[in-house]
């Protein structure tokens, strides 16, 4: 038992920078993701139909594939049409790719929620589309939007350890290479999911926060 | 001031409004009354453009939108209609994440780009003219029915618009609440605003206005001077409508 504490610590760095990398490709992916989605749910919300198309088909493409398999395709896909990238770029990427897409459905729902009425007034005084969106709608969608953003998110913290497959050295990968070397299996897994256990509690924690905060109009009189 | 001109308005091919003149004088308050489905509530509707007429023109000021042409290509021309055509809505629809402040200055402050502190000025003297001195701060959720109403009239007067569109601001409050909306709205009458009010309620529209529409199926069946008409209206489907509220 003291020796596989010791191991543990001994080890920490070697986890850590995968944490570290696996802290990147999140957030990475958690910002660009809703950055595209929130592009993908505008589309959806466009007056023309072709617009519309193609959001719903990339939404129906990345929801409907397995993330792993999405990372194949762009780390050992892409390189047979010409395409070549790195690890980390090829994992944010796709992280990134996919996230847009549950993203683009949680904003797209979140604003549909909001009642014609909120459109309405904005425009009777004269509000462009943008202005009500940004003024009147998005404020308001935030705060049905948040609770799911926040489970997409913390998923995707967990999912990133499927980036060790395509030789991105993070928590996971990183924990599997000091098992392979010290056959400390147990005690190197289980500090791995407690990593992935305090950077998801967190995330949470931050959640919660911004929960509160889109909800103060509710509590103060 | 406002000049409609053969304004119709069909949904999925059923007419809805069959072809509405009408012109609106400033200082005037219009009254228009009708029974549900009577077309009224979509005729005051398609005035600001929240709802698209299929044919005829609305002019207001020196801002004119042809209904027939493409509503798309003239979003421009009805975003400045709008600046000049407050409205009012049954169902308040005051932003809830923003102040009963915040509410009145959003259109100054966003769309009319006024500084800050003038907005914030004219928002208290506004929310002041309502009744609702002291408010400034509440969110609407913490109004009563009545007073979010007066919030948004003050939200609309903040604009500064020549005419105020009101859509049966009363229908959705509690009776005991009517009275200080409908309060409020006289106090704009006797400023001489022009106001075109969908209502219920009769002797409001006798006593407030200058002139009364009455509506039905889609076309005005009459219109004259508020007392006169309600006094002795000329069309029979006039008096039988009347006759259900002048019974009791």
């Amino acid at each position: 038992m003291e020796a596989s504490f010791q191991l543990a610590l001994d080890s920490a760095p070697f986890l850590l920078k995968g944490a570290y990398y696996t802290v990147i490709l999140s957030l990475g992916g958690m910002f660009f993701g809703l950055l595209l989605g929130f592009g993908l749910a505008l589309m959806r919300l466009s007056r023309f139909l072709p617009v519309r198309g193609i959001a719903r088909i990339y939404v129906s493409f990345f929801r409907g594939t397995p993330l792993l398999v999405q990372l194949f395709l762009i780390y050992y896909g892409l390189p047979q049409v010409g395409i070549e990238l790195d690890p980390i770029p090829a994992a944010l990427i796709g992280f990134s790719l996919n996230m847009a897409a549950y993203a683009c459905e949680i904003l797209r729902a979140a604003i549909g929620s909001i009642e014609r009425g909120q459109w309405e007034a904005a425009a009777s005084i004269g509000m462009t589309r943008a202005q009500t969106l940004r003024r009147a709608i998005l404020p308001q969608a935030m705060r049905t939007a948040l609770p799911p953003l926040g489970n997409s998110f913390i998923s995707l913290v967990k999912d990133t350890a499927l980036a060790a497959t395509i030789q991105v050295p993070e928590l996971f990968r990183q924990a599997q290479l000091v098992s392979a070397r010290t056959f400390e299996i147990f005690t190197m897994y289980l500090s791995a999911a407690l990593i992935y256990w305090i950077l998801a509690s967190i995330l949470a924690h931050f959640q919660n926060r911004l929960e509160d905060r889109v909800n103060r109009h509710d509590l103060e009189s | 001031m406002i000049v409609v001109e053969k304004l119709t308005k069909q949904f999925n091919g059923q007419v809805v409004l069959a072809g509405i003149d009408l012109e609106v004088k400033e200082g005037e308050v219009i009254a228009i009354i009708g029974p549900s489905g009577s077309g009224k509530t979509t005729f005051l509707r398609c005035l600001n453009f929240l709802e698209t007429p299929t044919s005829g023109r609305i002019k207001v000021g020196d801002i004119e939108i042809d209904g027939s042409r493409p509503i798309n290509q003239q979003q421009g021309l009805i975003r400045r209609l709008r600046q000049h055509v407050g409205f009012v809505f049954q169902s308040f629809n005051l932003f809830p994440h923003r102040t009963a402040l915040e509410n009145v200055i959003e259109g100054p402050t966003v769309v009319k780009k006024m500084p800050h502190e003038a907005a914030v000025a004219l928002g208290r003297k506004l929310l002041a003219r309502v009744g609702l001195a002291g408010k400034e701060d509440a969110y609407p959720r913490r109004l009563s029915g009545g007073q979010q109403q007066r919030v948004a009239i003050a939200r609309a007067l903040a604009m500064e618009p020549e005419v105020i569109l009101f859509d049966e601001p009363t229908s959705a409050l509690d009776p005991e609440l009517v009275g200080e909306v409908l309060a409020t709205i006289r106090s704009l009458a006797e400023e001489k605003r022009t106001m075109v009010i969908v209502t219920h309620e009769m002797s409001f529209a006798r006593d407030v206005a200058n002139r009364v529409i009455f509506f039905d199926k889609g076309v005005i069946v009459e219109q004259g001077e508020a007392k006169a008409l309600f006094a002795n209206p000329k069309e029979e489907r006039t008096r039988q409508f009347l006759s259900k509220f002048l019974a009791h």
